[in-house]
């Protein structure tokens, strides 16, 4: 039964990672008044071009920039249709998840059924690995791993602690104050949409190099929405982003935990339960709607016209 | 260097509101042919075998309105809550409620059906589709939950059911494992057209379901432009102070925006269960339920324009399926056509509230008149 709980939480942190980075992005975006819902189809983009990377005899290395660089390219497009066009931000990322879904598919259609000619492996801390029952599932994550905690740690540092952070904090609230203060609002919403770009581009190189080693149409299987409803979750906090994000994880390990067991649950209804899952918590934050609004960007799904 | 500014219209333009559309129109097919041409097709030829050979036959036009049907019901629905910025994006998984529930039925009563079942099927598959709808509803109005992240969990969930269903209890036992459900009898399926002699239709797969579709069109015009329920619904859209403000219940909104919607995309999914399918399986929509969000935004939340606007979606998915078989380009081609598509008129809408504003360095070349407006932008 204990031994049991090591695959069990190595899965639950496996699921969580892409979560975490992609829900860090999300959460700049946000705080910065940009609510980009393109999530998914960025991460299914950054998901594909890191495939056909490794696919075609690239890097690893090679994989996640490229990976990135999708991912980057698609929020640049969203922040040009949002920030400089001024469209409504809401239909503007629904419309990047419909192209983002599309455009993957086509593309990707000729990488469907072959494995991942190489693949991020788990790269185990000395001494830590061995700690019984937590060691080999904390203290060995694959490198993308270690880069979703550094991020967080990043995030969170950049957010209470730096200068910068304040302005991207100030631009979220009101960019009408920002601005008369002098600072370059729009840009400022540019970095935060192209920093969600590139953590979503890096979400979706997890699923195909290092989780699932594959390629297929909707990889992601919804995990973007998951990741956006974590924000909200986290109440616009990056360590409970992280929080949350083990919540989801651990959802979805105990899935596929009762079927290793045996137990005579559809796999229908497993796999429904991090959607469910997701309601539920969504309700329960939004219930007290005092703690939402207090932490919720004051600008956040609002265009600004700057006239400067 | 030249660059562009936007300055605010002290009005939106009238011209522009038609204009934008047109040139989100032709920009995805400029891109969209880019594409085809970037793969070694002939632009020329891709476009006719895309947009032209598909409705060029009187089956052609029969399998457009089969699929604008839906996608147009759908639409009105998803529209009545847009006005409201009630973002309802879990249209599909409402229709797959509403195609469980009326398949739930022709299943059941296979050899015992009469004609009372179809209209009984509507009534259920409008029910499952409401319901479902409700549970968004429900944590919306009562807890504050985002719509939008809620409709689409939901989506998945209901996804699942299908395949659940399909892979279980409702699997038909000849199918060799199949995800399938046994086919419909006759009782339980909408009537072709042809079937009434009618000789333009003969042949082709159209039925008596596009009249549903051409009952809520109007309906849905009466109720958003004429009703006090669309016209409270529009004032909280546009300006939810004063709808407050004037004391419209911010709940009841939500549910009526919602049960409504869930009426249309259950009503929608029974459509197409018990017609051009007539059975459920586990990928039975070509994803109407988000497309249909295109089609509202993309008919600027009007009857009319949703109207023409599925039926230029509709001509998408035809021509995504003509290639796939002509010229061996995958489906999803139509979704990278629908993606483009709203994604330019967002960003083309800009010149409703906008005008374009060419600035011209100081002392580089004097600008024979002060500075010039852009073309596209000069009419207000």
């Amino acid at each position: 039964m204990i031994e049991s709980l090591t695959p069990l939480l190595a899965s639950a942190l496996g699921a969580a990672i892409p979560l975490v980075l992609a829900g860090l992005g999300e959460l700049i975006a946000e705080r910065a008044g940009v609510l980009n819902l393109g999530l998914e189809g960025m991460m299914l983009l950054g998901a594909l071009a890191s495939f056909m990377t490794v696919a075609n005899g690239g890097g690893l290395f090679e994989a996640v920039t490229l990976g990135m660089a999708a991912g980057l390219l698609a929020s640049l497009v969203f922040g040009f249709v949002t920030i400089t066009l001024q469209a409504n931000q809401v239909a503007a990322g629904l419309s990047l998840t419909i192209l983002g879904s599309g455009l993957s598919a086509f593309l990707g259609r000729s990488y469907v059924g072959i494995g991942a000619p190489s693949s991020f492996a788990p790269l185990p801390i000395p001494l830590l690995k061995d700690i019984p029952l937590l060691g080999p599932s904390l203290f060995s994550f694959d490198l993308l791993g270690y880069t979703a905690l550094i991020a967080l740690v990043a995030v969170t540092w950049f957010l209470s602690r730096s200068r910068a952070g304040l302005t991207l904090k100030a631009v979220g609230e009101s960019p009408v104050v920002a601005r008369s203060l002098g600072l370059p609002v729009t840009r400022v919403r540019y970095m935060a949409v192209a920093f969600g770009g590139l953590m979503s581009g890096l979400a979706g190189a997890y699923y195909s190099v290092a989780q699932f080693k594959m390629w297929q149409e909707g990889l992601t299987s919804g995990n973007g929405w998951i990741a956006l409803a974590l924000v909200v979750f986290a109440t616009w906090r990056p360590l409970r982003v992280a929080v949350g994000a083990l919540l989801f994880g651990s959802v979805t390990a105990l899935g596929l935990y009762f079927q290793a067991i045996g137990m005579h649950v559809s796999t229908f209804a497993l796999a429904s339960l991090p959607y469910i899952a997701t309601v539920i918590v969504l309700v329960i934050i939004s219930s007290d709607q005092e703690t939402v609004r207090r932490h919720a960007p004051a600008w956040l799904g609002k265009p600004f016209y700057d006239d400067s | 260097m030249i660059r562009f500014r936007l300055v605010p219209r002290v009005a939106p333009s009238q011209k522009m509101l038609v204009y934008a559309p047109l040139l989100a129109v032709v920009l995805t097919l400029v891109v969209g042919l880019t594409i085809f041409a970037a793969l070694g097709q002939n632009p020329l030829h891709a476009f006719r075998a895309f947009f032209l050979d598909p409705v060029s036959n009187a089956n052609g036009i029969s399998e457009l309105l089969m699929k604008a049907s839906p996608l147009c019901l759908i639409a009105l629905g998803l529209a009545i809550g847009y006005r409201a910025n009630i973002w309802n994006i879990g249209a599909e998984g409402q229709m797959y409620l509403g195609g469980i529930f009326a398949s739930g039925l022709a299943i059941h009563y296979n050899d015992a059906g009469g004609p009372w079942l179809l209209p009984t099927m509507m009534l259920a598959g409008a029910v499952g589709g409401a319901l479902w709808a409700s549970i968004t509803a429900l944590c919306r109005a009562q807890f504050h939950a985002n719509e939008i992240l809620v409709s689409l969990m939901l989506t998945y969930v209901a996804d699942l059911l299908v395949k659940f269903l399909v892979y279980g209890p409702w699997q038909d036992p000849m199918a060799n494992n199949f995800p399938i459900s046994i086919s419909f009898g006759d009782d339980a399926l909408f009537a072709p057209l042809a079937s009434y002699g009618w000789a333009l239709w003969e042949g082709t797969r159209i039925n008596t379901s596009v009249f549903i579709t051409l009952i809520a069109i109007p309906l849905a015009w009466f109720f958003m432009d004429r009703s006090f329920a669309g016209f409270q619904l529009s004032v909280a859209g546009v300006a939810p102070g004063a709808a407050r403000y004037a004391g419209y219940r911010e709940k009841r909104m939500v549910w009526l925006a919602l049960i409504i919607s869930g009426v249309a995309a259950g009503l929608a999914g029974v459509t197409e269960v018990a017609g051009p399918l007539g059975q459920l399986n586990d990928r039975w929509t070509p994803g109407y339920g988000f497309t249909a969000i295109i089609v509202a935004t993309l008919g600027r939340l009007h009857a009319v324009g949703i109207v023409i606007a599925s039926l230029l979606m509709a001509l998408l998915y035809l021509g995504g399926e003509a290639v796939q078989v002509t010229m061996q380009l995958p489906k999803a081609v139509s979704q990278v056509f629908q993606g483009l598509l709203l994604l330019f008129l967002l960003g083309c809408d800009v010149l409703v509230n906008y005008r374009v504003i060419m600035i011209r360095p100081l002392g580089v070349a004097p600008a024979p008149t002060p500075p010039a407006p852009a073309p596209a932008a000069v009419s207000t």
